[in-house]
């Protein structure tokens, strides 16, 4: 932990009800790579129905976070609590169960390669919804890439496609299997500032269409001004301040500023 | 006392550089030992990457439901990426073969040896071990590319929270595809291979082709054949398993993919020359 102590923020809890049951709920989580600590004691948790944004240095470990949250990494210590289930103990059906419940937006996008954009959005669709029919299966493809204003790109190769048209091609593919939690990993970094309004939006839209509750992890203040319920800053593998985005605003903090200059 | 004090004098001075040679050399010493163990180490830690890696492939081979779809495609890009160059070479290799040989077997007298020697090496063993190399390129090198970049832009991780297991998408399927395509290239490869002999035949000669082609047959044996089309299953699972294992455990960053690539190539290459040693001392050993 470093020297400077984060100012204390005031509690931001007007906004959501304390009394939600968090969604997922995070305890001295604690993670790191050949000796080098990444995560060393983060708790954290995400409340039924908000959007909490996660910012930090680059390289401070939030993707690690998130990913731990899907075992796509497993953590070294702490816990991890999904739905009231322990992540860590559950099974390979068990965890399975629990991923098609998230939605997990990848800083890179992740796209499918060798695959049409049709097939990539068809690719989870398949998977976790199954039982649909084809008909289905094309209207709901249709559907979500109308969202993100895109349905010409159905039968583009990723290849074809620009940086933020990737984007929002994987964001169609989060959100085509209605999941009941979305982690945003990045979701508008390296995009031009109207294209990172409109994923701002899209994020919202979401939120409200389908009830989810979010964790987005970004740089871009815009974007944390937009969606933002909550704010939690991660430096040097622990939590150094959470609040609102006044209160972040609003704050001395020399490292909060760097971040709202 | 007086004698002494000199050299009490000089121990502070004297000491630190003491200290800091045996460090120095101490560390030295270290650096060398840590890198010697750490070369055998990184080899052991391999070896027990591969068994693992060999082991979660078994079981996802034989455990949930397999991926039809995904083995068909890869069977299918496995066949038409390599077709054109397969025949070329092996077309190439019949034609050469013959060419070369002629001259010796006419000095002694054997012409009409020519279709049968051409055909025992290559069904025994040229079209095998060419075929195979050349696949060891082309699909070995393919496999390490692309499951590398998978990797690398996190789409075999967005394949797993698709509750996709991408052992069994990725890896099972293209080591399954790999170990029954590459034993039917290589029956493509001989086929040509004879083709192209016909025509170098026909160079300096006038042989039909239904003459020639049963004066090739008529000199293999069943046991020629066997030991050779078992062995190119081998050649197909090796390269298989050597592909889809550097390219599943690239490392971070774009340059691990070129990597996997380059170095699938070079060891599927060299294991498929290592199989075939095996696989000739092992038939040399039931035949006698
Ligand atoms: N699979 C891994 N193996 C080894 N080290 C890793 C791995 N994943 C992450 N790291 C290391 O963990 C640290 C945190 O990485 P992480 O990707 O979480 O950063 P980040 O906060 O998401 O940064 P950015 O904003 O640049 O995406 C980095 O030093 C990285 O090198
Ligand atoms: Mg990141």
């Amino acid at each position: 932990m470093s020297t400077i102590q984060a100012e204390k923020i005031a509690d931001p809890w007007p906004i959501i009800n304390r009394s939600n049951e968090p969604v997922i709920e995070i305890m001295n989580l604690k993670k790191s790579f050949d000796m080098e600590p990444v995560l060393v004691d983060v708790s954290i948790n995400l409340y039924n129905g908000e959007n909490l944004v996660i910012l930090g240095k680059s390289g401070s470990g939030k993707s690690v976070l998130i990913k731990c949250i899907v075992r796509l990494l497993n953590p070294d210590g702490g816990t991890i609590h999904v739905f009231g289930e322990e992540v860590g103990q559950l099974g390979n059906a068990g965890l399975s169960e629990l991923r098609k419940k998230i939605g997990f937006l990848f800083q890179s996008g992740a796209l499918y390669d060798s695959m049409t954009v049709r097939q990539n959005l068809e690719f989870p669709l398949r998977r976790i919804k199954k039982g649909l029919t084809e008909k289905e299966i094309s209207e709901k493809v249709i559907e979500v890439l109308e969202n993100v204003g895109l349905a010409d790109a159905l039968n583009k190769m990723p290849s074809q496609l620009s940086g933020g048209m990737r984007k929002r091609i994987s964001l169609a593919r989060t959100v085509v299997v209605d999941p009941m939690i979305m982690l945003y990993d990045e979701p508008t970094t390296g995009l031009d500032p109207v294209t990172s309004d409109e994923i701002s939006e899209l994020i919202n839209d979401v939120q409200q269409k389908y009830k989810t509750s979010s964790i987005i992890i970004t740089h871009d203040i815009e974007c944390a001004r937009a969606t933002a319920d909550r704010i939690i800053m991660l430096k040097d593998g622990e939590v150094y301040t959470e609040g609102t985005i006044e209160d972040f605003e609003k704050s001395t903090d020399p490292l909060i500023k760097s971040f709202f200059k | 006392m007086g004698k002494f004090t000199p050299i009490i004098q000089v121990i502070p001075r004297v000491l630190p550089k003491v200290r800091d040679v045996t460090k120095h050399s101490m560390t030295r010493l270290s650096e060398k030992t840590l890198e010697q163990t750490g070369i055998f180490s990184r080899f052991l830690m391999d070896v027990a990457d591969v068994s693992l890696f060999i082991g979660r492939l078994v079981r996802e081979m034989f455990s949930g439901h397999f991926e039809w779809r995904e083995f068909f495609q890869q069977c299918f890009q496995i066949g038409s990426k390599s077709l054109a160059l397969i025949s070329i070479t092996g077309a190439i290799m019949g034609l050469v073969l013959t060419i070369q040989s002629r001259p010796v077997l006419v000095d002694f007298g054997a012409v009409s040896m020519l279709p049968g020697m051409v055909a025992v090496s290559l069904i025994r063993e040229m079209g095998p071990v060419i075929t195979a190399l050349i696949c060891a390129g082309k699909v070995g090198s393919g496999m390490g590319a692309e499951l590398g970049s998978m990797k690398v832009t996190e789409q075999i991780e967005a394949m797993e929270v698709s509750s996709t297991n991408p052992m069994r998408f990725l890896v099972v399927t293209r080591f399954l595809a790999a170990t029954l395509m590459i034993p039917l290239l290589v029956l493509y490869a001989d086929l040509m291979g004879i083709l192209g002999s016909w025509a170098g035949a026909n160079i300096k000669g006038d042989v039909t082709f239904s003459l020639f082609f049963s004066q090739a047959f008529s000199s293999i044996a069943f046991i020629d054949f066997l030991p050779a089309v078992v062995k190119t299953f081998f050649f197909g699972a090796v390269i298989g398993l050597v592909g889809t294992y550097k390219g599943y455990n690239a490392g971070r960053g774009t340059e691990s993919v070129g990597k996997a690539a380059n170095s699938a190539v070079v060891l599927a290459s060299l294991l498929v020359i290592v199989t075939d040693m095996i696989a000739v001392q092992i038939t040399d050993m039931l035949m006698s």
